[in-house]
């Protein structure tokens, strides 16, 4: 039987590979034969792994021949590539890296491969997640799926353009302030940030690391459950790693949200968001309530200085770590010649680009001598206050909502010349990065003929409240089922 | 506020990031116009408050001290930019 991989979820392809009417190998092939057709259109990937995929698709068909397996084995998937791969080049779309091939692999990717998933490649991005339009990739820009003269988001442009276009079934992104569910809100998929600490961060190159987490790309929250069950869990190589049970995010998806408890934070629905935008969110809560929910106006007064914080703890972190690319140990190393200090300037020049410089730079300066106390210490202290607002708003809420982006993706080019315009495009994603709460966007509706994405913001851990809310509202629409005409 | 070309060209030297004159100039009036943004975090009052570095509510995380086999020093080694044999070349530390 041949399989149409366009639309095919990860539970209906395990379902159709456990009664044995499609092969992993079948399916593998049909993902590589979509990628060979779209990929000039999206440019959703830094490197295609066929021949790896292929590989692995046999070993995923053994397995299965042996009797009931894991449920993502057998199925193609791509991971961002700032996730490093053992002996599969990681690149972080980055010059600094265009030619590193890892020595070990990400825990997540080990995770994947022990269910025996099949990797179709690496997925492309904003230069080590810097961006939110996958214009900063050293590389190609990605494309939108719906328009590929709009920007499918970012920083994980190419997961989110990858699982809307059919050239993966799901995909690994990264979210340090918005770099999941902003895309997956531009090309109409499901993206989940889970809380800081769920998911192991153990090879993932570090952009920001009190802020950076790893979470599923899929198209709907069933599989959004399956892949986060897959991936979450304590990991003692990542020293900030969460040690608590891992309940299978699949059992709670009932329907059923009577009684729910939502809350409508009005500092997100402030002026500078797309008309048709707010639309779609205000009918997506007209759903929630209908459903049987208690829907209540609430407020999160700090909300106006998380983008505030956010430029300062993120590029400040992000100056620290980067410091690690010296052209010594591993990556791009200059060919001028000279001193170890003047090589390590020409290294950094020459491999890193402009918005990864620009975030260096402003992380050096609010972390300099006599500017310290007035950026980053005030940024840390009112990152207090935001938290303890997510804290006590939780008290009377189970979950918040709002739009996941202020606008529908928008043209490649639009917001280049403008750093800090492009900055606004996060303002409603950072902050859950900022309390390290957890966030999903879900497919709610079109606006211009784009995808809209609602954003679900729960408590600490409390992943099980928003997949149930998100599963629901997805039962209640079929926002899910709208594909990409490419 | 405006930053000078100097405190950018101070800053630059700090992250150890080559930049010419008309990079300078251009990060100058982007850093100097993102900081702007960011003058009204000084309305907030903080008095007395803790800062919070992390988001998560785990601290010191201590393994047991066991000897683990952490990886291939030859696939380690292969990734190195300058070589000799086993040994890693680094350039000039003296003028």
């Amino acid at each position: 039987m041949s399989v149409d991989v366009t639309k095919l979820t990860a539970h209906d392809a395990s379902r159709l590979l456990a009664s044995g009417d499609t092969s992993a190998l079948e399916l593998t092939q049909a993902t590589i034969e979509r990628i060979s057709t779209v990929e000039h259109l999206t440019g959703a990937f830094v490197t295609i792994t066929d021949d790896l995929a292929l590989e692995q698709a046999g070993q995923a068909d053994a397995r299965l021949g042996l009797g009931p397996s894991p449920t993502l084995t057998g199925i193609p998937m791509q991971l961002k590539d700032n996730m490093v791969t053992k002996d599969i080049l990681t690149t972080c779309s980055s010059k600094m890296l265009k030619d590193f091939v890892p020595p070990y692999n990400s825990t997540v990717a080990a995770k994947l491969f022990d269910q025996n998933a099949v990797l179709v490649g690496k997925g492309n991005l904003d230069e080590f997640a810097m961006g939110s339009s996958t214009e900063n990739s050293a590389f190609h820009p990605s494309h939108n799926p719906w328009d590929i003269s709009r920007v499918p988001g970012g920083s994980s442009g190419g997961p989110a353009a990858a699982v809307a276009s059919g050239e993966a079934v799901y995909a690994l992104g990264s979210d340090t302030g918005g770099s999941i569910r902003q895309p997956a809100a531009l090309c109409g998929v499901v993206g989940l940030k889970p809380t800081y600490g769920l998911v192991s961060r153990y090879g993932l190159i570090a952009f920001a690391s009190s802020l950076d987490q790893i979470g599923p790309l899929t198209k709907d929250v069933t599989d959004c459950a399956l892949v986060l069950s897959a991936i979450a869990g304590h990991d003692p190589k990542d020293s900030t790693s969460i040690d608590t049970e891992v309940p299978d995010y699949t059992d709670v998806l009932t329907g059923d949200i009577k009684g729910l408890r939502v809350g409508v934070p009005k500092e997100y629905f402030v002026e500078g968001i797309d008309p048709g935008v707010r639309e779609v969110v205000n009918k997506a809560i007209d759903v929630l309530s209908g459903l049987g929910a208690t829907v209540d106006e609430t407020s999160l007064p700090h909300t106006p200085h998380a983008m505030a914080v956010y430029y300062i703890v993120a590029p400040s972190e992000a100056s620290a770590n980067l410091a690690r690319y010296d052209g010594v140990k591993y990556g791009y190393s200059t060919e001028a010649q000279g001193t170890m200090w003047e090589a390590l300037e020409h290294t950094r020049q020459e491999g890193f680009g402009p918005e990864v410089k620009r975030r260096i730079m402003l992380g050096t300066y609010a972390l300099s001598a006599g500017y310290y106390d007035a950026y980053y210490k005030k940024a840390q202290q009112v990152r207090t206050l935001i938290r303890q607002e997510f804290n006590d708003v939780f008290k009377k809420f189970d979950v918040l909502v709002s739009p996941t982006s202020p606008s529908v993706a928008f043209k490649m080019g639009e917001k280049t010349h403008d750093p800090y315009m492009m900055y606004l495009n996060d303002i409603f994603t950072q902050p859950a990065n900022i309390a390290g709460i957890p966030a999903i966007s879900v497919p709610a509706g079109l606006s211009e003929g784009l995808p809209v994405g609602l954003q679900l913001m729960a408590n600490h851990l409390k992943e099980e409240t928003l997949l149930q809310t998100a599963y629901a509202y997805e039962q209640a629409t079929d926002w899910h089922t709208l594909h990409p005409d490419l | 506020m405006k930053l000078t070309s100097e405190e950018v060209r101070h800053i630059a030297l700090l992250a150890r990031v080559g930049m010419t004159d008309q990079e300078i100039q251009v990060m100058r009036d982007q850093l100097s116009n993102t900081l702007d943004h960011f003058q009204s975090l000084q309305e907030v009052e903080t008095e007395g408050v803790e800062p919070t570095g992390h988001a998560a509510d785990v601290t010191s995380i201590m393994r047991e001290d066991r000897l683990e086999t952490s990886g291939d020093r030859a696939d380690f080694l292969a990734g190195v930019p300058r070589r000799e044999g086993d040994l890693v070349r680094v350039r000039p530390v003296l003028d």
